[in-house]
């Protein structure tokens, strides 16, 4: 046990990541007042990118690279659409979602069931070597530590600098934004954009890290869950980690679960991800905290008068 | 010089009319562009994806066939949009109904009488309300977002499926490929007419058609959920209570689509299997907003979207066109529909910088 204790943490770590860096890119985009139900298609794209860019160049650095602006493209189109065509935000997203899912096909047709080598790991002398946790936290591929500089990077820019609190004004009253001159309608594209660079990056971390191999349909809904983890979240970062971590390791148990054969069916452990999502759901407007935390101007599309 | 948006005071009946059929030319034209650069005659890709499906006979039963479902399920799912309530979840209760529906058809397996098809569709409509109900409950008790209760409900309902066919229900004689029996005369929908398919699913989804028609047009509660999408506020001030609304919405739209669910398995797949949806619960929204959100138009879209889905399935064989084809094809057509309808409600015109 205690030598596979640090191997399950580090799947649990593998698990969450991609979660993580999608639900960071949507927590910004929620922030600033946008809904986009486009995550799970910008990240099948970016993983579908990825893979193909990185088997032709040879090169998973160019391959991390491609998916994150594969997502960027795809949400370049949400946000022309509902930022600047103020469209609906709930079926432009789908849309996106849609087609996301046919375009990553075609895009991934030719590269079915290719392997792909693992990125090295960075690996930190000393700090590898405590016990338990070391071994996960310190022999990371280079993706996981990226998540952790965002981590920081997101609360930060959100909480502690100026185009933090602007984006944050922005989403919570976009007619007094407007008001005070603020450029709503770019900052609310800036936002969306960096939602779709990170849901493209979480779709080349799984199918260049994660599995390794691309299949179609592969992100499996994780782009869903991450939105569910920004509506766990509440507004505060620390929550979302927290969430996806949470995650990570739900799909881990329920991996080890199915092959330890432990009499239930295996559908239903394949659903648990899901259902766990709605129970979270729950349990957090049970606890008292209904409707708290979403931008005031979440979902509305805004149309300034001249 | 900037791009502004400016409101339009009214909507033309012409241009309400033509800003879906515009957006579908469009899309075919974007579409013939790809097929082009994939190294395909765009002309003969609309020979196979338009064309075809409507001048053969036996073409245009499959292209009726496959409407079916998508009109009962779009139709539903007008409720909800008009109201706007997000149940993006229809897939999820469309498999439920199948799975009820073929529950009592497997259940009565070998019976005969005329008591089955009925009692299949009281049951697969009770299974698509009731996995309905869930997400409304879940925001009008709790607040919790419809959007992604109904969409987690489609993976839940998706594997619950599968579980059923490869355990319980698996058929004992089946080889152990994971589907159940074929069901027994009873619990099949027979050919209206003497060597033909179209049964009588395809009626039942015009009725509902010209019942929602009715609703919208003539009744307080086709007003009252119109009015409470277009002005939330209003339409509480006015007494139309908000939570029963989103209740009735999505059990209409969850037993339209269980409703579809059963016409599906009883008619086209005479058992039960993995996949039988077939993503028709997701393209029955996009159905829903090419046919502007009205009963008339789902009708008229779910017969161009199930062409399209016919020729899709024949493009595969003749022109070695992959079916991602036709799913990027659904979302592109769906961004064109939402960008003219922004088209419509608004003028674009370019304003110079006052300096």
């Amino acid at each position: 046990m205690i030598d596979t204790l640090p191997l399950i943490l580090g799947t649990i770590l593998t698990a969450a990541t991609p979660l993580l860096i999608a639900a960071l890119g949507e927590h910004v985009t929620e922030r600033a007042g946008v809904l986009n139900l486009g995550v799970e298609g910008m990240m099948i794209v970016g993983a579908a990118s990825a893979f193909a860019v990185a088997v032709l160049t040879d090169s998973s650095v160019l391959g991390i690279a491609a998916g994150a602006l594969a997502g960027l493209a795809v949400s370049a189109v949400f946000g022309v659409l509902v930022v600047y065509l103020a469209a609906n935000q709930v079926a432009t997203g789908l849309a996106m979602t849609i087609l996301g899912l046919g375009l990553s096909g075609l895009i991934g047709q030719n590269f079915v069931g290719q392997p792909r080598a693992p990125i090295p790991p960075i690996e930190f002398p000393l700090l590898k070597e405590i016990p338990v946790l070391g071994k996960a936290l310190f022999t990371g591929d280079p993706v996981f530590y990226l998540s952790l500089i965002l981590i920081g990077l997101v609360g930060y820019g959100l909480n502690s600098t100026r185009f933090g609190l602007l984006l944050r004004a922005v989403g919570e009253n976009h007619t007094s934004a407007h008001a005070l001159g603020l450029p709503v309608r770019r900052i609310r594209f800036i936002a969306v954009l960096f939602g779709g660079l990170l849901a493209g990056l979480a779709g080349a971390y799984l199918s260049l890290i994660y599995t390794r191999f691309w299949s179609p349909g592969m992100s499996a809904g994780r782009g869903w869950i991450a939105l569910a983890l920004v509506v766990f979240a509440a507004g505060h970062v620390w929550r979302l980690v927290l969430g996806a971590y949470l995650f990570g390791g739900i799909t881990v148990a329920q991996l080890h679960a199915q092959a330890g054969a432990i009499g239930l069916p295996s559908q239903l452990l394949s659903a648990l991800p899901y259902l766990m999502t709605i129970a979270v759901l729950l349990l957090l407007s049970i606890s008292g905290r209904r409707g708290s935390g979403a931008a005031g101007s979440l979902g509305q599309p805004f149309v300034p008068e001249r | 010089m900037r791009l502004v948006l400016v409101s339009r005071r009214r909507i033309s009946r012409q241009r309400q009319f033509a800003t879906p059929v515009v957006a579908l030319l469009v899309a075919l034209a974007i579409g013939g562009l790809i097929v082009w650069l994939m190294g395909r005659s765009p002309w003969r890709a609309l020979q196979v994806f338009v064309i075809e499906p409507l001048t053969d006979p036996w073409a245009l039963q499959e292209v009726l066939l496959k409407a079916t479902p998508l009109m009962l399920i779009s139709i539903g799912l007008l409720f909800c949009f008009r109201a706007s309530r997000w149940n993006i979840g229809a897939e999820g209760q469309f498999l439920l109904g199948g799975i009820c529906g073929g529950g009592i058809a497997i259940l009565t397996h070998g019976m005969s009488g005329f008591w089955i098809m009925p009692l299949m569709m009281i049951a697969g409509m009770l299974g698509g309300l009731a996995y309905a109900a869930i997400p409304a409950v879940l925001r009008t008790r709790f607040g919790i977002s419809e959007i992604l209760t109904s969409l987690m409900l489609v993976y839940v309902a998706d594997l619950l499926l599968d579980y059923l066919v490869r355990g319980p229900w698996r058929d004992p004689k089946g080889f152990n490929f994971p589907q159940s029996v074929s069901f027994s005369d009873a619990a099949v929908l027979h050919p209206l007419f003497e060597g033909g398919r179209l049964h009588l699913g395809l009626v039942l989804a015009l009725v509902v058609a010209a019942i929602a028609f009715v609703l919208f047009r003539r009744t307080l509660f086709g007003y009252a959920v119109a009015a409470s999408g277009d002005a939330p506020r209003a339409a509480n001030f006015a007494g139309f209570n908000e939570a029963r609304i989103t209740v009735l919405v999505f059990l209409i739209s969850g037993a339209l689509a269980g409703l579809a669910g059963v016409v599906e398995v009883a008619g086209q797949v005479q058992q039960l299997r993995p996949g039988f949806g077939q993503g028709l619960g997701f393209t029955a929204i996009i159905v829903a907003f090419l046919g502007r959100l009205t009963p008339v138009g789902a009708t008229l879209s779910s017969v161009v979207i199930a062409v399209l889905l016919i020729g899709a399935e024949s493009a595969q064989v003749s022109l070695k066109l992959p079916y991602d084809l036709t799913r990027f094809f659904m979302g592109l057509l769906l961004t064109c529909v939402l960008v003219g309808e922004s088209l419509d409600r608004y003028s674009l015109e370019i304003q110079r910088e006052r300096t």
